[in-house]
């Protein structure tokens, strides 16, 4: 089976599920987590089932398309359910039978990994899936998200889509793999891997990024502090990957190193007690159209 | 009625393989406890456990709670008859809340007083009636972390999905988190399905027929056996370390074993680089020859059967090879990058805030590992070694490998500074720095690796006392703990004459010279001081010291561990022996007396009496003897030379008054008993030990 269809197959299995299918948020971010339609979303008591795929950016992961596992950009199938449902489990495993993986033909566990993501005030605890010994899904119960208890708790489920690719399609190297019959991840993604690449390593502007992560923290912070909780998350955003650059490229030293991820982790607090509250000034408003929406 | 089986299972999401064997033991005790407590009586409880479970069997329970009769006391008989000689209010009140009458009364005599006491029947409740109580034992387990889920507020280690509870056939009704007891289990994830469990003594073999060994000694034994025969069919040794397998049994609940293969060429990185893939990351067994060589082979346990296990193998070797890809490519490039390439990096990275970057670190244990060298006399080319292993220590934390194998820090530093052609001995101390691993774990072998195991450690202990970072309870991020067992435990086998007290204070020194201390210098010092004592008392316990016997060496400091480790030996020896009860009481008087003055010096013609003179004779003669034999550690020998002198002493008080009328002889006397005590206390404390007398 090809990526794309892949891809489908899981928007399909999902939104059978009751899960919106939204796409790719359009600000560069390090995983799928990071969303606001996980990141916010999964904050407060209301209801929300989400599936989406995000094009997730680690600029230290960055090989200029050379190394067969490592990418600068990678993609992410990600699945948000709150409450987590009790067959959460199942429904998964489900999912794997609609991509071709019977699971009595292989081996399949679940074992522990507890998730935690200091940046934002994130931790959750669960499992890596492994398949035939292959880390494929990072499956997390949220426990608390920008320093706030998870209340009811979301379920993450995490698709690592190339990972699962190059077991499906039983390839080495994941410029090999099929993005859909006849193009491969080769032809899309090897120039903007090698440019991203030669980019964060070599010809980013240092000066210029930390102006940027200046500019854009204190931009968030002006703007939360008018209520403006997701153009605010925008730049929180900004900052993050401000900073993965400037961290690929070693200008930052291991105490700035702390410093910065403590200033970034105060804005995804403070953003994410503002999402809270105003979506309590709004009335939570999906906690009382739910029941309606679930029965349509 | 008759005794009958009980079962309680609880399925859980996949818990973590390292939470199950606490549980299973927590289970097996509380069970018990409860059972106890409930007064019901039992043949035996059976705890089992899967990752999709944990299952308590209790055999052959008693139907009901034995009827007692209990006496129940009430007030006193002078309280509880009137001045009449009759039963009073209090009597009468008594009974009636007893559901008894005045007639039921006896007395008795409790602890000299009267009491009065009714008889009391209580009857025996249902076995049944009580059973639903288990909830409180499973919801009493403790678990290294709890999570909540879905809507629910409880939080345990995974999210309960069923529960079975069942007395011989019927349900027991028990609810926890909104699921409800029922005789349905859940068979093997892709293998089994739902079953009904009939009676208690069928779900072991229920769970069979569905795929789920339950018990988790019959899986072990699968996996051995599995083991066993690739290792004969193949003529392999597959050495099975004892906590990947427990590990390993824990993550499956129908354990199949499989073997996979891996090109031969990758036995050309590191041994301990292949067995970390896959032990550490992979969960498999690695397989050698007769020799104990590593082969191109590892062995998995799959959680299924037998069925399409070459899929399995394949995927498996898929995943080794692509880790083992990337080693091979870390591994040349890091012998690409010079040691002193290396070492430049380090000071970009930063240690402790307060404690500057690694480079300073290295900096400061090359001066604390060449200080050591010389309090401890080494001859000068070890030193040298252990001076340049210092300076490099630290260099394979910046290596490739080491940041994809944490684990391997030191190991890969070995290997590297062989490659880069440094003395063995220096590429063997940088390996030992680390050592020991765990608390009792195995001591550098070399004297180098020695130094600077010891300079590393003190840096890091004394390193976080100057900034304040005392661990206190179970708070020890840095294990500082273990670090200063580990010194200690060194210079337990080292012949060095060093104390505990003059490398800590010399290092401590080194820390002022760069100004880093945040906290007052006595308040470290006292922290340094206690946590170095605390250890050393800990460790003198593990020899068999008792703790008077510890107090009285650790006294006035730890001095020469070894030294002192046989002095506490000499004296728990002679802590039984009546003879020498005598010479303690002596050396008391002396230690306890001396505490009323210092030594001004002793002016011998102030001296009144024979035995005055004596003692001090004695003292002056005896000096030598006593701090030659201190000198070579012969603590027998000693404590012997402060023993001959208990005679004088007790005659010295027989016929001197030392807190004389006139200050000059008093002064005279408390200054020759100061002298005396010195010597003594330099020895032990006497006073703190417990003369005891074994039957």
């Amino acid at each position: 089976m090809n990526i794309q269809n892949m891809i489908l197959t899981l928007q399909k299995h999902w939104s059978d599920q009751g899960c919106l299918l939204m796409q790719a948020y359009d600000v560069e971010k390090g995983a799928g987590t990071m969303s606001p339609m996980t990141l916010l979303r999964s904050l407060g008591p209301e209801p929300w089932n989400v599936a989406y795929v995000e094009p997730s950016r680690r600029p230290a992961d960055g090989r200029y398309g050379e190394n067969p596992n490592r990418l600068y950009q990678h993609h992410q199938f990600q699945v948000i359910m709150k409450p987590s449902p009790d067959n959460i489990q199942e429904l998964y495993l489900d999912s794997l039978r609609k991509l071709g993986i019977d699971p009595l033909e292989h081996d399949i566990r679940f074992v522990e990994d507890n998730w935690e993501n200091p940046t934002l005030g994130a931790a959750g605890l669960g499992w890596e899936v492994w398949l035939d010994g292959m880390e494929i899904t990072q499956f997390t119960y949220f426990q608390q998200i920008g320093g706030l208890e998870a209340k009811p708790v979301s379920v993450e489920i995490t698709y690592g889509l190339e990972r699962l690719a190059s077991y499906i399609q039983d390839k080495e190297n994941v410029f090999d793999l099929e993005w859909t019959d006849g193009v491969t991840v080769a032809d899309i993604f090897k120039q903007p891997e090698f440019e991203h690449s030669t980019y964060t390593f070599k010809e980013s502007d240092t000066d210029m990024l930390f102006q940027l992560f200046d500019m854009y923290e204190k931009e968030a912070k002006r703007i939360m502090d008018q209520g403006l909780v997701f153009p605010a998350y925008d730049y929180v955003l900004k900052c993050s990957h401000t900073f993965n650059l400037l961290d690929a490229k070693g200008a930052i030293s291991v105490t700035e190193r702390t410093g910065y991820i403590g200033r970034v982790r105060n804005l995804a607090r403070s953003i994410a007690k503002s999402y809270v509250a105003e979506r309590e000034r709004l009335g939570f408003p999906m906690l009382k159209e739910g029941a309606d929406e679930n029965a349509e | 009625m008759q005794n009958k089986d009980v079962l309680f299972e609880i399925g859980l999401e996949e818990m973590p393989a390292r939470f199950l064997p606490g549980t299973i033991e927590q289970l097996e005790t509380k069970t018990a406890a409860w059972l106890h407590e409930l007064g019901l009586s039992f043949e035996k409880v059976v705890v089992q456990g899967t990752p999709r479970r944990v299952a308590v069997t209790i055999q052959s329970l008693s139907d009901k709670q034995p009827d007692i009769e209990e006496e129940v006391k009430g007030p006193a008989v002078r309280i509880a008859k009137d001045d009449a000689g009759q039963w009073s209010k209090a009597a009468q009140g008594f009974t009636r809340g007893q559901g008894a009458s005045v007639e039921d009364i006896f007395t008795k005599d409790v602890d000299g007083t009267e009491y009065i006491f009714v008889k009391k029947f209580v009857k025996g409740q249902p076995a049944a009636d009580l059973l639903p109580s288990f909830k409180e034992v499973l919801l009493s387990l403790h678990f290294p972390k709890n999570m909540r889920w879905g809507s629910g507020s409880l939080r345990y280690a995974r999210p309960i999905r069923w529960i079975v509870a069942l007395y011989g056939e019927a349900i027991i009704p028990l609810e926890i988190a909104g699921i409800e007891s029922s005789n349905l289990t859940y068979g093997h994830r892709f293998l089994g399905s739902t079953a009904a469990i009939d009676n208690p003594g069928a779900y072991v073999s229920v769970l069979e027929e569905q795929f789920v060994i339950v018990d988790q000694k019959k899986r072990q034994q699968m996996i051995i056996d599995g083991i066993r025969q690739l290792e004969t069919a193949n003529g392999w040794q597959i050495p099975i370390d004892e906590e990947l397998l427990e590990e390993v049994l824990y993550l499956v609940e129908y354990p199949t074993v499989f073997h996979g293969n891996f090109a031969d060429s990758f036995l050309d990185l590191p041994e301990e680089v292949l067995i970390t893939s896959m032990k550490e990351h992979q969960r498999y067994f690695p397989v050698t020859d007769a020799s104990g060589k590593l082969l191109a082979h590892f062995i998995g346990v799959r959680n299924g059967n037998s069925e399409h296990l070459e899929n399995v193998a394949r995927g498996n070797e898929k995943v080794l090879r692509a880790r083992l890809q990337d080693a091979e490519f870390f591994y040349a490039e890091d012998k690409a990058q010079p040691i002193e390439k290396a070492m430049e990096k380090l000071s970009k990275m930063i240690y402790q805030v307060e404690l500057g970057t690694l480079q300073d670190k290295v900096d400061r244990v090359t001066k604390i590992a060449k200080m050591i060298s010389e309090t401890a006399g080494v001859d000068q080319e070890t030193a040298s070694r252990a001076e340049r292993a210092a300076s490099i220590a630290k260099f394979d934390l910046v290596t490739n490998m080491v940041n994809e194998f944490t684990e391997l820090q030191g190991v890969m530093g070995e290997k590297y500074a062989r490659h880069f052609g440094e003395d063995e001995r220096v590429a063997q101390a940088i390996r030992e720095q680390y050592m020991p691993l765990s608390s009792h774990g195995a001591l550098p072998e070399s004297v180098e690796g020695t130094i600077v195991s010891i300079a590393d450690k003190l840096d890091t202990i004394i390193g976080s006392m100057v900034i304040g970072n005392v661990p206190t309870g179970s708070q020890d991020p840095y294990g500082l703990r273990r670090q200063a067992v580990g010194i200690i435990q060194m210079l337990a086998k080292t012949d060095w004459q060093i104390t505990v007290e003059e490398i800590v204070e010399r290092t401590a020194a080194l820390f002022e010279k760069n100004a880093l201390p945040t906290v007052e210098k006595d308040v470290y010092t006292e922290d340094v001081r206690s946590f170095f004592h605390q250890r050393a008392a800990q460790l003198l316990k593990e020899e068999g010291i008792s703790y008077d016997v510890v107090e009285a060496v650790l006294a006035i400091q730890i001095g020469n561990y070894p030294y002192t480790l046989a002095k506490a030996k000499t004296l728990q020896a002679l802590r039984n022996d009546e003879n020498f009860k005598t010479v303690q009481e002596a050396l008391g008087r002396v230690i306890n007396l001396a505490k009323k003055g210092t030594d001004q010096g002793v002016d011998e013609s102030l001296f009144e009496n024979e035995q005055e003179k004596q003692l001090y004779r004695m003292l002056e003669q005896n000096k030598t003897a006593y701090l030659d034999a201190a000198s070579k550690r012969q603590a027998k020998e000693a404590l012997d030379t402060l023993a001959a002198f208990a005679d004088s002493i007790h005659a010295f008080f027989d016929h001197t008054m030392v807190m004389a009328e006139d200050e000059k002889l008093k002064t005279n006397r408390l200054s020759l008993l100061n002298q005396l005590a010195a010597l003594i206390l330099s020895y032990a404390d006497v006073t703190k030990v417990q003369w005891k007398q074994v039957q």
